[in-house]
């Protein structure tokens, strides 16, 4: 290579560097006045690590803040939503009872999206899965195909929704995980409401995060693993 | 060059001239006196996005491609987003754009006989006063 072009090349490093430096500055400007401007990352994947011998029977302290979050009316009929429900299971041999919080469990490989006929059921990067209103026609497969019975439809006009959660008749919504709590920062609503801390939230794919060190060390099963559809969300001492 | 005859007063030059001239300023002052243009309660107001302009005429693109951006990527930009338009231009009076026949949304939107759906799943009421309502109850 010849000196000239050496030159050339420094001068081009050293110069990028320079405007590197300048432009970043404004970026970080942007950042903080707009919020998450880079979006959904993909090295994310949020999930929940439910213990169920936390969890007690009749409290329902979750699906109350769950309803007060995203505006449902709470109603438990038919033709209500209804994003997180409590169960009650018994083990018929031993009589062993036990008492869950269910709602979607945000599946990696989703059957949801897979049967839904315009793309509105989707899986966000870090592993959200969501109803994209705008395209949802409300066939309704995805509640067919959904094996946890996650999602409702919305019968009838709403009105005063959240203006974070948007919601409304003739379309499928479910469990969004609070989206907008967590791009915000924040936890789900049901997190952080329950009185017992029965529900662990965070980044399954940081080693370093809680709920991935307690998956590593304590048995916890997801519900249906069978059908390998990998589930975020995992129940302890089913 | 060719020259066509002027049908209206069968090719003379000055009457052409003139004509033109007041049919221009006719339609011009038709413009300037339109009483039924819409009158808004802006809100707040104020330019965050683009002028006035471009908004009226730009707006429902940058909305729908921010939906897109915000819903299936999470890519939120508290900028262009519904919601922050919301903030600014709701009335200062109820709080809304939908509310009143002169809302931000409802006012022109009425005189452009043009409906949008937004409103039929998104708020139209700032963030603020839906959390008063709410812990009101």
């Amino acid at each position: 290579m010849s000196e000239i072009d050496t030159h050339r090349r420094n001068f081009l490093k050293t110069s990028a560097g320079a405007a590197a430096v300048a432009i970043a500055p404004g970026f970080m400007l942007f950042d903080i006045a707009h919020g998450k401007a880079e979006g959904a990352s993909s090295k994310v994947r949020w999930g929940m690590l439910i213990d169920t011998a936390q969890c007690k029977t009749g409290c329902d302290e979750c699906v109350t803040a769950c309803n007060k979050e995203n505006g449902l009316s709470g109603g438990t009929a038919a033709t209500d939503s209804q994003w997180i429900r409590k169960i009650e299971i018994k083990d018929v041999s031993s009589g062993r009872e036990l008492s869950l919080p269910m709602m979607c469990q945000h599946c990696e490989n989703p059957p949801c999206v897979d049967v839904c006929p315009t793309n509105a059921s989707m899986k966000r990067a870090d592993g959200i899965v969501l109803v994209d209103k705008h395209r949802c026609i409300g066939c309704r497969y995805c509640m067919m195909a959904c094996p946890y019975k996650a999602r409702s439809f919305v019968h009838e006009p709403l009105h005063n929704q959240n203006p974070d959660v948007p919601r409304g008749k003739g379309t499928v919504e479910s469990c969004t995980l609070c989206v907008h709590r967590i791009d915000e920062g924040k936890q789900p609503a049901c997190v952080e409401s329950c009185p017992n801390k029965a529900i662990l939230f965070g980044d399954l794919n940081d080693t370093n995060s809680e709920i991935a060190m307690k998956v590593r060390t304590v048995a916890s099963v997801q519900i249906r693993a069978d059908l390998h559809l990998n589930p975020g969300v995992r129940y302890q001492g089913i | 060059m060719l020259f066509y005859p002027c049908f209206i007063c069968g090719g003379n030059e000055m009457m052409k001239i003139l004509l033109l001239s007041i049919l221009l300023l006719a339609s011009t002052g038709a413009w300037a006196a339109d009483s039924s243009a819409p009158k808004l309660d802006i809100g707040k107001g104020g330019q965050c996005v683009e002028d006035t302009q471009w908004m009226r005429k730009n707006h429902m693109h940058l909305l729908k491609h921010q939906r897109d951006e915000a819903l299936r990527k999470g890519i939120r930009d508290e900028k262009i987003s519904l919601k922050n338009c919301i903030e600014c231009h709701a009335s200062t009076k109820d709080d809304s754009v939908i509310a009143r026949d002169d809302s931000f949304c409802v006012g022109c939107h009425r005189y452009e006989a043009v409906k949008p759906d937004c409103f039929e799943c998104h708020s139209g009421t700032r963030k603020s006063a839906w959390l008063q309502q709410r812990n009101a109850k």
